[in-house]
């Protein structure tokens, strides 16, 4: 199988290459580091012994992503499963006073992704196979004064990723939505919580796990799903009042 | 670049304990804007935590955990130089490559340690004798320094630096990556050969006639007196021919979360009592004089990481390993005087080993010197305890010995400067390499190793 990273030097896509590498796939991995992301791809081909190649990947701009694609194609052969994994959180309060860091933002979590996922599904729909693996985020369920630059972002690309399964089902393509929350990366470093905080490998394993069974929706860890049913049946007059 | 968060750090024995601003590197990008856009703070880095004391301890400043920087860059398996990151840890390197037949150069006796802590420890095993330290197996050692430059250091290029960096504690700037020389082994067992010694001169006996057994280590009892002084048990050890299965450790047949430390948090090994039955039935645990097996490396090597978080059985507290290594001497009169001076005193160790080193040494401040060495654990109990190590430093100088640094958290300078006579050129080239005095330490405070940092 051969398998698209976009935004590999995250921890979380290291994890999610080594597992695929692990099986025999081959990987690309794309980033905007090209350093970083050699370092990690000759680590998975001394560990696993399989065909890695890296490749430059900038979400925001947009208007190469098509060209990208066609790139990586021909580079891997095909691209069965993507998975999209860039982010950025961005600083809440610096957003609100520049709307340019809002803007990154948005174009990030939202444009860019929403873009590169376009374009795989231009490729796979044609080709009536392969999957789409969106992280998105709890964050994204409901808007929380706290960090609604990012929610938003992510919570239109879970609504996007939505629409577009529907769109692939009839041409044989899935598309899961993975709605991650506490992951042990710098997102999350230092927070003081009494959440467990899941490690990267095991989200990895989680993600590969239910893409292969075809699930549509993942929330990891699981406890996720419950918690975000709950803050969402808070009366919005009350929760317009909570500091979170 | 990500924020810091502030937490309390300790070492692996759990004194002393510090606060500081610490930042989980990600990427060397990470490393170089920690360093460049940092001028104006101390800065430290720490591998997995295992050194004893304060090497890996920063109290304010910036430390940086390196444990993410794991990644393999290269690896030949012609010659088995394996080129990796400093955070790479002893154990994934074990549990990729042993299956492929290759062995770290030297292991110390926990797997738990970075490339980079190894490096900056300059750490000893049970081969030093036939291997020497971990220096003599690296080559091209990337290191990040204070004003952000990258350079390369071995035993060949820039010697200087390369001789304060290894042994040096994290003082002369960020190890990035290093070069390591795997050894090939024909299999993951260890065929082991077992003799009870009753005292010093049998064990030095025992040692001599093992000396072509490329690893040996004795556990010593550090509570026998009088004739009984220095009795222990000798292990001797050489990788097993191919085909060879050796038997797992009986603890890590369990699931590793049930034997834990954490669960123990106790003041059990704090009891005189507690000490003496424990040594005592070690060394009664053996019924014959000798005896040979096949086991598993991991049991051979690592015996007490089949116990996570074993340092928590001392209790909040904590504990001391005090190591020294004294010269070679006929009679030993150093090594008898200690030993006595330790059993008669009220403080007890718990446990404790010996060794014979061989002739290699390291300049700068790597610890191996020829000699023998004897590592044992105190539990905390307050002044008496560290009254005892001041005594027993005196010793140990005195003879032309030292302790280790990677061990200790408590020497004075006065001491420190005996024992490490090269400390003076040592920090002459610490100093050229990090004019800025950014890379610091506790340990290295309290040695007087690093200067104060301009403001
Ligand atoms: C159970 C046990 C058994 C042990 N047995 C032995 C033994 O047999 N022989 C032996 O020699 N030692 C032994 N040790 C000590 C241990 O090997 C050393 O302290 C080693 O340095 C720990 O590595 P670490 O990655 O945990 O580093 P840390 O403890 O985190 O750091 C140790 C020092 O290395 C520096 N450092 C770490 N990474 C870097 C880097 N990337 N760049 C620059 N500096 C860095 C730190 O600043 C600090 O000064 C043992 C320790 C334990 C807990
Ligand atoms: N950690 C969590 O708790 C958590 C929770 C929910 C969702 N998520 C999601 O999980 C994914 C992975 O995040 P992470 O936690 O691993 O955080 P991370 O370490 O900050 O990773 C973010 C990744 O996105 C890349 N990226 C950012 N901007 C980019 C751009 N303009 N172009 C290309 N790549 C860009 C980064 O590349 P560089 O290395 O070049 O910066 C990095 O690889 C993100 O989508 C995040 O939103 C994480």
């Amino acid at each position: 199988m051969n398998v698209l990273i976009l935004g590999a030097t995250s921890r979380i896509a290291q994890s999610i290459a080594a597992e695929h590498a692990k099986d025999g796939d081959s990987v690309l991995l794309a980033a905007r580091d090209r350093e970083e992301v050699k370092t990690i791809a000759s680590d998975i081909q001394v560990r696993h012994s399989t065909r890695v190649l890296v490749g430059d990947f900038e979400a925001t701009d947009v208007d190469s992503h098509p060209g990208f694609i066609t790139d990586a194609v021909e580079a891997l052969g095909s691209i069965d499963t993507a998975y999209v994994v860039f982010g950025a959180m961005g600083d809440q309060e610096g957003s609100q006073q520049d709307f340019s860091a809002a803007r990154t933002v948005l174009d990030v979590n939202f444009t860019g992704a929403v873009s590169i996922s376009e374009a795989l599904a231009t490729y796979m729909e044609e080709r009536g196979e392969g999957a789409i693996v969106g992280i998105s985020s709890v964050a994204g369920d409901r808007g929380r004064q706290s960090n609604y630059f990012y929610g938003a972002a992510k919570g239109g690309y879970s609504l996007y990723l939505q629409g577009l399964r529907g769109r692939l089902a009839r041409s044989g393509v899935h598309v899961m939505t993975a709605k991650l929350g506490f992951i042990d990366t710098p997102m999350t470093y230092g927070m003081k919580t009494k959440i467990p905080i899941a490690s990267p490998e095991a989200t990895a394993k989680a993600l590969k796990n239910a893409a292969t069974k075809g699930k549509n929706t993942l929330y990891y860890p699981w406890f996720w799903r419950f918690v975000m049913y709950l803050i969402k049946a808070i009366p919005e007059r009350m929760f317009k009042k909570m500091k979170i | 670049m990500h924020t810091p968060s502030r937490q309390t750090l300790e070492g692996w024995g759990r004194y002393p304990r510090v606060d500081s601003d610490v930042l989980r590197a990600e990427s060397r990008r990470d490393l170089v804007s920690a360093v460049t856009s940092n001028g104006e703070h101390p800065v430290l880095a720490r591998g997995l935590g295992r050194a004893y004391g304060d090497a890996a301890l920063l109290d304010g400043g910036l430390t940086l955990l390196m444990e993410r920087l794991d990644r393999i860059l290269d690896f030949d398996p012609e010659t088995g130089w394996l080129k990796c990151e400093s955070g790479f840890s002893l154990d994934d390197l074990v549990r990729i490559f042993l299956p492929r037949g290759w062995f770290p150069p030297v292991v110390p006796g926990t797997r738990f340690v970075t490339v980079g802590g190894a490096l900056a420890s300059d750490v000893h095993g049970k081969n030093h004798h036939i291997s020497g330290s971990w220096a003599s197996h690296v080559r091209n050692v990337e290191l990040l320094k204070s004003t952000g430059e990258i350079v390369f250091c071995d035993a060949e290029r820039n010697p200087d630096l390369f001789w304060a960096t290894a042994g040096g504690q994290g003082l002369t700037g960020i190890i990035l990556s290093m070069e390591v020389r795997l050894q090939r082994v024909e299999s993951g067992a260890i065929s082991m050969e077992t003799t009870r010694f009753r005292d010093l001169e049998e064990f030095l006996d025992v040692s001599a006639a093992h000396v072509d057994w490329p690893y040996s280590v004795s556990w010593i009892d550090g509570l026998a007196r009088g004739k009984s002084l220095g009795r222990g048990s000798f292990m001797a050890g050489r990788h097993a021919p191919a085909g060879s299965k050796g038997k797992a450790g009986l603890l890590s047949k369990l699931p590793r979360a049930l034997v834990s430390g954490r669960f123990l948090e106790s003041n059990l090994l704090l009891n005189g009592l507690s000490a003496r039955m424990f040594n005592a039935v070690y060394y009664r645990k053996q019924f014959s004089k000798r005896s040979r097996s096949t086991v598993s490396v991991y049991p051979f090597f690592f015996p007490l990481d089949a116990v996570d978080r074993w340092n928590r059985m001392y209790g909040k507290r904590g504990f001391f390993q005090y190591q020294f290594v004294v010269p070679p001497d006929p009679q030993h009169l150093a090594l008898k005087q200690l030993l006595t001076a330790i059993s008669e005193s009220g403080t007890l160790p718990f446990l404790g080993v010996i060794k014979e080193f061989g002739t290699e040494s390291h300049p700068g401040l790597s610890f191996p010197r020829p000699g023998v060495t004897v590592a044992l654990d105190f539990a905390n109990t307050g002044q008496n305890t560290l009254e005892l190590f001041t005594r027993l430093d005196d010793m140990v100088a005195d003879a032309g010995g030292r302790v280790y640094l990677s061990k200790d958290a408590r020497l004075g300078v006065d001491a420190f400067r005996r024992m490490y006579p090269e400390w003076e050129e040592w920090k002459r080239v610490r100093d050229e390499a990090d004019p800025l005095n950014m890379f610091q330490s506790e340990l290295g405070r309290r040695l007087g190793l690093v200067g104060e940092m301009p403001a």
